[in-house]
């Protein structure tokens, strides 16, 4: 079990410095990345801390502990999918929104300028 | 430039992606069966000559800056047709399927009837249209599926041949499917409890190009569209209240009016 917490703490470590270079090199904004830090940290604690992921585990009532760890983890990142999933739609609907807007401005335009001429 | 002339002002809009083998057809078509009519051809960032080969056909161009999809496309054009107050609007896909003479029966349909859509129907009567077997199967399911929610059989509810008026416009221009638009658009047109009607037209095989449903993407398409249904239903807030007195619209039930 040691070596499988072993393995979830570097994998949230690494996620950790990952999201906070993309942050600093502007590959993610800072809104977007404040739950991928919470996610990382939650999953780094919980490696950490053996009794805090020992009380989890009989409050889901699972056998053991990396199970736990395991539905935690997948949880929180259905979780971030579904958040994410939900600011793409937004931002698609947006961005067609525009691209009508766009086309439909510059339609008028260049007939303003046919009508000039 | 396109303007909306007179009380009865038509605009026909063609959506069109990589049609450069058709559209000059269509438009001419168009010019020729309904030459009063404003041509706007709404291009979805065709790569080919779709522009150029519309222009020199005398087509109005809505070019869009990038690929939005057939909805995108097409509510792009009814946005247009509302903020320059066309009255009405047919559309007409750019692929040469639908045939322009029929556009006059559509018009005087949406006119005299007063419903807000017009579709036209390749199955109202036997008229030598075909479809394949796969599609004619996806017809009949959804069909089947709109029957109760519309209250009222549509006999051709994949069909792009549709015309509206000013008052589906309003509703168009802000909720309108962006996906596979057709079914969905007759959902949204029921949820404000607008009418439709079906007028039979002829319709011909592609001119050019291929079909944007593949067989590999059927599957995609029939989920994709009865959830958009679903969704719809959903959002039918007064499908369970009596109307207001004083409404103008009468009937009870999803149906009503149609």
């Amino acid at each position: 079990m040691d070596r499988l917490l072993n393995v979830t703490t570097a994998i949230s470590i690494v996620l950790l410095v990952m999201v906070l270079f993309s942050v600093r090199r502007a590959h993610i904004r800072p809104e977007y990345s404040v739950t991928w830090l919470i996610a990382a940290g939650a999953i780094l604690v919980l490696s950490r801390v053996h009794g805090l992921l020992d009380l989890l585990r009989k409050l889901i009532g699972l056998p053991d502990s990396p199970l736990a760890l395991f539905l935690i983890g997948s949880s929180v990142f259905i979780i971030l999918s579904f958040r994410f999933s939900v600011i793409v739609s937004g931002l698609r609907d947006n961005n067609i929104a525009l691209a009508q807007r766009l086309a439909i401005l510059e339609y008028r335009l260049q007939s303003l300028e046919e009508n000039e001429e | 430039v396109i303007r909306a002339e007179g009380p009865d002002s038509l605009l026909v809009i063609v959506p069109a992606f990589n049609e450069e083998g058709a559209v000059g057809h269509v438009v001419a078509g168009v010019r020729q069966w309904v030459p009063q009519a404003g041509i706007l051809v709404i291009d979805d960032c065709s790569s080919d000559a779709t522009i150029e080969v519309a222009r020199a056909a005398g087509a109005g161009i809505l070019p869009l800056p990038h690929h939005l999809g057939l909805g995108g496309c097409v509510q792009a054009g009814y946005k247009l047709a509302w903020e320059t107050g066309f009255q009405f609007v047919i559309r007409v896909d750019g692929d040469g399927q639908h045939d322009p003479r029929d556009i006059p029966l559509i018009l005087d349909k949406l006119k005299t009837s007063g419903c807000e859509m017009v579709i036209g129907s390749r199955f109202l009567t036997p008229n030598g249209s075909r479809t394949g077997a796969a599609r004619s199967l996806g017809i009949l399911f959804f069909r089947a599926v709109l029957r109760p929610i519309l209250g009222k059989a549509v006999h051709d509810p994949t069909s792009g041949f549709v015309g509206v008026n000013r008052r589906a416009l309003s509703v168009f221009k802000s909720s309108f499917p962006l996906e596979y638009p057709e079914i969905e658009a007759l959902v949204v047109l029921q949820r404000k409890r607008f009418r439709f009607e079906e007028v039979s037209v002829r319709m011909h095989p592609r001119l050019a190009g291929r079909s944007t449903i593949t067989a590999l993407t059927s599957f995609y398409y029939i989920v994709h569209v009865l959830l958009g249904v679903f969704v719809n239903v959903l959002k039918y807030e007064r499908r369970w209240h009596r109307p207001a007195p004083g409404s103008s619209r009468s009937g009870s039930g999803p149906g009503a009016g149609a």
